[in-house]
């Protein structure tokens, strides 16, 4: 039940923190070098980045939290040691309408089906619902990629759209779907 | 999924800066490398300067025109060299070049592997319709590695280039989608 | 061959930033068309604010961004804009966004007009092989206007805004170049080269 004293931001394996502008560039680096992690999280072309240019991107991006204020940003760390395993997203907010998009991404392929993504998720979707007091959320995600479809119907989101064949890869074309979510919805849920 | 940054031999990754620049800057002095890769007059770099260079790359970060890798071999983890894809995005065709800046690793297939795993990442991941080259009529190590990879030599644009106060040819070499596809099919890769 | 950015009631031209930003500062007034338009309410800038940022809009043009000015061939008015953004090129798919600020050139065939031309474009000249548009579920004209263009419906995002004290749906609708390829083989006029 919801109370003030409720952490948003810890999870029974893993929590949420800020950009270590040390150490996770490395970290990061590494998983953009992963051609099966970067086509699960992105539609553009997969492209390994060096930590010189991951830690420009997060000053970029800090400074897009700070002048467009309809983007939160996490990093996903493991309790027991801290390890950098993730990054989770609110971004594309408007407040007006009450909505914004999610994205979420488990680095390594080791640290997959852990559970880390349901906690993460599930983290997420609190912060977005009962803390944003956003309406509905959205998720884009491709045909191909059946972890997160099946990590977002277990949160009972519902897949709204389907952009026929907007995307191509090895040599056949996918459609893209958007998943959404609305806060009754997520309300009505048993909550673990 | 295949893993499009692993070939047999060499696998594609970026450096940082600095790694970058110092091996640059060793590379720049071997000026058959630099004759067999470029048409531009060999020139010296500082270290600082390529480094900068390689920064504000960083800066500007990713274009969807240009892709950037830079090639370690599998078995030593060592850096050998780089290879570029220039995208026309409107007319689907990308413009390969690479170079390999280590010596020792010349003539034993890493610069046939590096164009392999480049092919399946320009026909799988970009998408293009045909991949592009141009070589040195000098060259002909390059020329009997494309082949190998399936390229077909379409043109040659005679004498535009001197060096040594010689005049050479360029030659431009293609490969269509179709044809790589095929190759898949019967090759396995 | 034809103009490929002419059709038969307007022409897609390059847009001069002074004209349009005088032009976009009075159509921001008509809340009608803002609410039809945009999915946030935008503040009603000045016409210097406005040109200031359709000046580096005109500096942006790039393989991956299309901004154009609608004129109507009659009299060469300049009645609305239309902007086109690549998102995946793997996939060669753009989201197109249109509006028609002059109102009493809706529910003329304008707008549809204007897809046309848009379409054939994209199709035929930047090698797309498809187009995206969202529209609000209370924008029945241009849904209309798009379905007669060939869009095709892909799903809505379920109460998406909030407006006039209820929610509403955004509706996405898609067309892929073998369906223009199918629906224009049989229109006059139109040449397709190459097929």
């Amino acid at each position: 039940m919801f109370d003030i004293q409720t952490q948003l931001f810890d999870s029974q394996d893993i929590r949420f923190g800020p950009i270590d502008h040390e150490k996770d560039p490395e970290i990061e680096s590494k998983w953009t070098h992963d051609s099966e992690f970067m086509r699960l999280m992105e539609t553009s072309p997969a492209r390994p980045t060096s930590a010189a240019m991951i830690k420009k991107q997060y000053e970029k991006l800090e400074k897009q939290i700070d002048e467009n204020k309809n983007l939160y940003h996490f990093m996903i760390r493991a309790k027991e040691d801290d390890r950098l395993i993730g990054k989770a997203t609110v971004q594309w907010i408007e407040w007006a309408n009450g909505n914004g998009f999610l994205r979420l991404g488990i680095g390594a392929a080791e640290d997959r089906c852990k559970g880390y993504g349901t906690q993460a998720l599930s983290m997420l979707l609190r912060f977005a619902f009962a803390e944003l007091n956003l309406f509905r959320v959205g998720a884009i995600v491709a045909e191909y990629n059946s972890g997160a479809i099946a990590l977002l119907k277990k949160f009972g989101f519902v897949q709204e759209v389907c952009r026929r064949q907007s995307l191509e890869r090895d040599g056949r074309r996918w459609d893209l779907y958007i998943f959404g979510l609305l806060k009754d919805e997520w309300q009505n849920q048993p909550r673990s | 999924m295949k893993d499009l940054f692993r070939g047999e031999l060499i696998r594609f990754m970026l450096e940082e800066p600095e790694t970058y620049a110092k091996a640059e800057v060793r590379w720049q002095r071997d000026t058959e490398f630099h004759r067999l890769a470029d048409g531009d007059p060999a020139q010296l770099n500082s270290e600082k300067k390529i480094r900068e260079w390689f920064e504000k790359q960083s800066e500007e970060g990713f274009k969807s025109q240009r892709y950037f890798f830079s090639v370690r071999t599998l078995a030593e983890e060592k850096f050998i060299g780089h290879l570029g894809l220039w995208m026309d995005l409107i007319h689907s065709e990308a413009w390969v070049g690479l170079g390999i800046g280590e010596r020792e690793f010349w003539g034993k297939g890493y610069g046939t592997d590096m164009m392999k795993l480049c092919l399946q990442y320009a026909f799988l991941e970009l998408c293009v319709a045909r991949v592009s080259l141009g070589l040195h009529e000098y060259n002909p190590r390059a020329l009997k590695s494309y082949e190998k990879c399936g390229f077909r030599l379409e043109g040659r644009t005679r004498q535009d280039v001197m060096r040594e106060g010689k005049r050479t040819d360029s030659l431009w070499m293609g490969i269509l989608r179709e044809e790589w596809l095929l190759r898949q099919n019967g090759d396995g890769r | 061959m034809k103009d490929v950015l002419t059709g038969k009631l307007v022409r897609l031209s390059a847009f001069d930033p002074e004209e349009m930003s005088k032009a976009f500062t009075r159509w921001s007034l008509n809340s009608e068309y803002m609410r039809l338009l945009n999915s946030s309410a935008r503040p009603l800038q000045s016409v210097k604010s406005n040109a200031k940022w359709m000046e580096k809009e005109a500096e942006e043009i790039s393989p991956e961004s299309y901004y154009f000015s609608i004129r109507t061939l009659a009299e060469d008015k300049l009645i609305g804009e239309l902007g086109l953004d690549v998102v995946t090129w793997s996939g060669r798919d753009a989201f197109v966004g249109l509006g028609i600020g002059e109102t009493e050139y809706w529910s003329k065939g304008y707008g549809t007009d204007v897809m046309n031309v848009l379409l054939r474009y994209a199709f035929t000249e930047i090698n797309l092989r498809r187009v995206t548009l969202t529209v609000f579920e209370y924008n029945p004209r241009a849904i209309r206007s798009y379905e007669k263009a060939g869009f095709r419906h892909e799903g809505h995002m379920r109460n998406y805004l909030n407006r006039a004290g209820r929610r509403w749906n955004e509706l996405y609708m898609g067309i892929l170049r073998e369906e223009w390829l199918e629906l224009n083989s049989q229109a006059p006029g139109i040449a397709i080269p190459g097929g």
